[in-house]
């Protein structure tokens, strides 16, 4: 076999288990004499409790046990920075004390023989609250304490602004978006004396082994988590969240398997969220368009009991060239519950300001947004001191390739000049860009005497095609054909894997499957090369063994073809060996990544209709170019920037998380309520990929691609709503009624 | 949700019987019934499953109007070859409610009968006139984006959410039931309630009264129809304004005109000042908008949804226009 099934669209190998139904996710998991635990959560944002009373349903059939803050041992807190592998979502174990922080806090558990008793029960569990006024709005929140979280500048950006001939200063909003994975959150957990086991829906079985552990206070040997298949998480299940810890309590007091499922409800309060960030631009320029300055500032909600600072402003620090640049994020605590990362955490609600301030600009300079950004294009990462050159980028081809599929040239600058039928159309674009990243890994691949091989890694496939990757670098340096390579991920009792996040996993388990094959096949054949009666023996020149390798499934001499040699069962028949294996760690080379800035870039391009008549908009056209580096499975790849950019259009035009200040509910807590796109909404996307394999990242030169196809989305669909409609929206989501308000001042 | 007692009928005048007991509720297609039961929202003590009457067909009546029993499902009813052809306002009512999932589920009697989406409603821990009389409105100084800007009181502000019984007020339906008392037949017109102080009754159906079906008269020939229904996504969410427009033109003047509106009522909201504009008058846009305008002559907006107000002008004159156009 060739290397070409690295980038072949393979399809997915769990592919059909997944559509027959047969994949096991966290609450599927066949368990004998389960009792299930339906939380009970707060229904006021800030607040004492001063009473739980269970008395009635304690007493309601079925009902094993009700845990509340009254009558449970104190967990303990996570062990954070002092740890590596070790971040919860939220630092505040449940039931800490006798304080309501969020609308949707957990105050208790109830644990019963099955899901409607324990449900019925929870619902008569009636809790007191000596209620305080709650802070949702940030415009009601107190005056931030303390220094900013963040803080950067390279020049006199304040200066530079002053003196610049041509000034923006607008700003943005991005409102607070819930992950809505279709899989909601959900532990079962089971323990065998001291130890528990969890089958959880988690991005990260090891880190969540570490924070379990801690937070239990049990040794980490006696925590094992499994994440066979999960039904995504979009950044939601990085962190271990409280209803992990629930399950683990509930199950040790019932001494019963214990399911915890966090129900559509409670996905908008308890398990994290994009927080909303209000993100004032200020941009200079000369009058020929090159920037001068730029200042970024950020202010940004977080809960009461943990702290969470969405990286907005690095992207505005790297993204162009200019020599004045000066960013600020400033967080304020509200009743809200614990932000975390979404898809594209910091860069994708950064570059919405970003972006949208580059078209603002290019309007007052009368520039293509195109040439404007080709204008201060960076050349280098200029956020380092002394600059990084990249350790590869091609966002100029990206640029032009887009330009061309897309038909930019055609575009007329005039607002509401480009005509279809009765419809406006507007067309925008806007800049991607993700940081390319990897960590460390250990995989441990076998070759089976039935010609059959296994990889294994504690790494979970999120829905990615991680799954897919194994097993196509085991096909590729083996030639074992893709049906006979078994790969077991997302077990804490295999060897450490990566968290899913951040788009790193491939990057980082690439070089340690491909290490751990080609160990693998070195023991095989060393093996094949004392067989008493070894073949190659024979192609042996003076005496030396011959330089052996491994092709199509076959140990032959270097010099020889494959047909010469013979099939490694055979190596493993003749030895009497079952299997052969090797382990291999593997980790970034910290003076490599020094040397380097390592991101991904794309451009994107879309097409709004805007039907003035009724005020109806819709996306009509879209072309994502992106540059990765090496696209190892063209399928997947594929897949995970169209799933971006639907999540992008979701964000431009519909998701919006809406508290009510009276008591801090998420009212919107539901499928029906809380916009996403439908298929409806979604028009033909194109995805092109401009691949330069990028070696300083590892030896396929492959980059993340997990994020960046949402990067650019919002602000390429704001400007297209511009150019159509004439209106500027510098608040997501865009909404009918604005947009109906700027017809009629427009026309006035 | 509540435990409850389950019951098939396999009469209609057994589930009348059954029905009547207090607390006891007609399940159809549950798609509102078993949500909001979930939701402790209602706490029906006895269920009466209807599935099993023989009350889903679809019937020409003999003077070439239609018939549609209650338990027709109202993907079934959308596709039906009569209703596209003659009465494509309501097929186009259907297939825009919802999901297919749902509306596969989804009956004509249960879809009439459905609950307001007012997020206040949905949740007991708010203070809602409509589920628990006397408690307030939380809805007046809450999030009002969807709420309603015809038809409102001090009492309750929340829309009717159907788009297939808007249809059904342009096309002058006529709502048939069994009660206790015998038959009825209501006009649809006069079958829903607007708040008033009294939010919690919806309609004029009495206790184990069920709909049997609903009738639509024969429309003449060259009647046209149409729904449009607007909102922030392209499929499955409710109306912020939607019209259904029932016409007859004939030498460029309107004849004979039905106009309705959902998602800006308290009652699918059927509009007589609309139609007044606009019969006798020739078809153009000013006339439409002078329709337009008069249905909403009434309308008060609230905190956040002042907008729907010239949205339905809108959807109207767009409506109109596609209706009149010489095909
Ligand atoms: C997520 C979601 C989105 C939706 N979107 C839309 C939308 O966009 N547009 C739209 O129009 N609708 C929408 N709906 C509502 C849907 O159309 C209704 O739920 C459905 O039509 C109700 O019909 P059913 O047969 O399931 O009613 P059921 O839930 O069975 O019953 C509803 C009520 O009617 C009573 N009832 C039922 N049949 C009879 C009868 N024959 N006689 C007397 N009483 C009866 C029941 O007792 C109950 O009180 C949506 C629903 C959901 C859940
Ligand atoms: S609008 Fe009606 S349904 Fe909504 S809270 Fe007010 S009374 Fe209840």
């Amino acid at each position: 076999m060739s290397t070409s099934i690295i980038g072949a669209p393979i399809t997915r190998i769990d592919g059909s288990l997944k559509v027959t139904g047969a994949a096991l996710y966290a609450v599927d998991h066949p368990m004998d004499d389960i009792a299930f635990g339906v939380p009970v959560a707060s229904t006021v944002g800030n607040a004492r409790i001063v009473n739980i009373e269970t008395s009635i349903a304690q007493r309601m059939p079925g009902v094993l046990a009700i845990l509340h803050h009254g009558n449970t041992e104190q967990l303990f807190r996570p062990a954070e920075q002092l740890e590596p592998s070790s971040r919860a979502g939220e630092v505040r174990p449940p039931f800490e004390d006798d304080k309501v922080y969020y609308y949707g806090q957990y105050v208790a558990l109830v644990v019963a023989n099955t899901f409607e008793q324990a449900q019925d029960a929870a619902s008569h569990v009636k809790v007191d609250y000596e209620a305080h006024p709650n802070v949702v709005e940030i415009a009601a929140a107190q005056a931030p304490e303390g220094p900013p979280r963040i803080h950067y500048s390279r020049g006199s950006a304040g200066e530079a602004f002053e003196s610049a001939p041509v000034k923006i200063d607008e700003t943005y909003e991005i409102p607070t978006e819930t992950h809505n994975p279709m899989e909601m959150h959900a532990t079962i957990a089971k323990w065998d004396g001291d130890k528990v086991t969890l089958y959880e829906s988690t991005q990260g079985v090891v880190n969540h082994q570490h924070v379990m552990s801690e937070m239990l206070g049990i040794p980490l040997d006696q925590v094992q988590v499994i994440a066979t298949f999960i039904g995504s998480g979009f950044g939601g299940k990085l962190f271990p969240w409280p209803h992990s810890l629930l399950a683990a309590m509930g199950a040790k007091r019932v001494k019963r398997p214990v399911k915890v499922q966090v129900p559509r409800s409670l996905m908008f309060t308890t398990v994290g969220h994009r927080p909303l960030t209000q993100q004032r631009m200020r941009m200079g320029a000369t009058r020929d368009g090159k920037l001068v300055s730029i200042q970024h500032d950020v202010l940004q909600p977080t809960s009461l009991v943990d702290t969470y600072v969405e990286q907005c402003t690095g992207v505005t620090t790297m993204l162009y060239s200019c020599d004045n640049v000066a960013a600020k994020q400033t967080l304020v605590p509200m009743n809200i519950g614990t932000p975390t990362p979404m898809r594209g955490p910091g860069i994708v609600p950064g570059l919405f300001p970003l972006e949208s301030a580059m078209d603002e600009l290019a309007i007052k300079l009368n520039l293509d947004p195109l040439e404007l950004r080709l204008k201060n294009y960076a050349e280098q990462d200029e956020s380092y001191n002394p600059a990084r050159p990249f350790s590869s980028k091609r966002l100029r081809e990206c640029y032009q390739t887009g330009a061309e599929r897309f038909g930019w040239s055609k575009r007329t600058a005039q607002v509401g000049s480009m005509k279809r039928g009765d419809e406006v159309l507007g067309w925008g674009m806007g800049t991607a860009t993700w940081h390319a990243g990897r960590g460390t890994a250990t995989v441990r691949v076998r070759l089976n005497a039935d010609g059959t091989a296994r990889a294994s890694c504690a790494t979970q496939d999120i829905g990615t095609g991680t799954y897919t990757i194994f097993a196509q670098v085991v096909s590729e340096k083996t030639g074992i054909p893709i049906d006979k390579i078994e790969v077991v991920l997302g077990d804490t009792s295999l060897p450490d894997g990566p968290t899913s996040g951040g788009s790193t996993v491939t990057a980082t388990v690439l070089p340690a499957v491909t290490q751990a094959t080609q160990g693998a096949i070195d023991r095989v054949i060393a093996a094949a090369q004392t067989l008493p009666s070894s073949p190659f023996k024979r192609v042996s020149a003076g005496g030396d063994p011959p330089t052996l390798k491994m092709t199509a499934g076959r140990i032959h001499a270097a010099d020889q073809p494959p047909e010469s040699g013979m099939p490694f069962q055979e190596v493993l028949a003749q030895k009497r060996l079952a299997a052969l294996e090797a382990e291999s760690r593997t980790a970034p080379d910290p003076a490599e990544a020094h040397k380097f800035s390592a991101h991904s870039f794309g451009a994107q391009f879309l097409e709004v209709a805007w039907d003035p008549g009724i005020a109806r908009l819709r996306v009509t056209r879209g072309v994502t170019v992106i540059d990765a580096g090496k696209i190892i499975n063209h399928r997947t790849g594929r897949n995970q920037i169209l799933g971006a950019v639907v999540m992008g259009i979701g964000m431009g035009l519909f998701e919006e998380t809406i508290y009510d200040p009276r008591n801090a509910k998420p009212l919107n807590n539901n499928f029906a309520d809380y916009l996403v796109g439908t298929n409806a909404d979604i028009p033909e996307l194109d995805c092109i990929f401009v691949e330069y394999p990028d070696l300083h990242v590892n030896e396929y030169g492959a980059r993340g691609i997990g994020e960046i196809g949402l990067a650019g989305v919002a602000p390429a669909l704001t400007m297209a709503v511009y150019h159509a409609t004439g209106v500027r929206v510098r608040k997501l989501p865009v909404r009918i009624e604005e947009l109906m308000a700027g017809q009629r001042t427009m026309t006035a | 949700m509540e435990v409850f007692r389950y019951s098939q009928a396999r009469t209609v005048e057994g589930a009348v019987r059954s029905g009547g007991a207090a607390g006891s509720s007609f399940i159809a297609g549950g798609t509102t019934l078993v949500d909001l039961m979930k939701l402790n929202v209602l706490q029906p003590r006895a269920l009466v499953d209807i599935n099993g009457l023989a009350l889903d067909r679809v019937e020409p009546l003999p003077n070439g109007g239609l018939r549609i029993g209650a338990m027709v499902r109202n993907s079934d009813l959308a596709n039906d070859a009569t209703v596209r052809q003659k009465y494509a306002v309501l097929s186009e009512a259907l297939l825009s409610g919802a999901s297919p999932q749902l509306r596969n589920m989804a009956t004509t009697g249960g879809n009439l009968l459905q609950k307001t989406r007012c997020y206040y409603f949905r949740d007991t821990n708010y203070a809602c006139n409509k589920r628990q009389p006397g408690s307030g409105c939380s809805a007046l100084d809450g999030f009002n984006r969807i709420h309603a800007v015809l038809g409102g009181s001090d009492h309750c502000i929340a829309t009717h959410a159907s788009d297939m019984a808007v249809a059904m007020m342009a096309l002058e339906a006529t709502v048939h039931t069994q009660g206790p008392k015998g038959e009825r037949a209501i006009a649809l017109d006069e079958f829903y309630l607007v708040p008033g102080d009294t939010p919690e009754r919806e309609n004029v159906l009495l206790p184990g009264e069920l709909i049997t079906h609903v009738t639509l008269p024969a429309l003449a020939s060259g009647t046209r129809s149409r729904y449009l229904k607007l909102r922030d996504r392209a499929q499955y969410e409710f109306a912020l304004a939607s019209s259904a427009v029932v016409v007859n033109v004939s030498g460029g003047r309107i004849e004979r005109a039905r106009i309705a509106f959902g998602g800006v009522g308290t009652k699918p909201w059927r509009s007589r000042e609309a139609e007044h504009a606009l019969e006798g008058q020739e078809t153009s846009e000013e006339v439409f908008r002078r329709a337009a305008e008069a249905a909403m002559a009434d309308a008060k907006p609230l905190k956040y949804n002042a907008f729907k107000i010239e949205l339905a002008k809108r959807a109207l004159v767009r409506t109109l226009k596609e209706t009149t156009q010489a095909a």
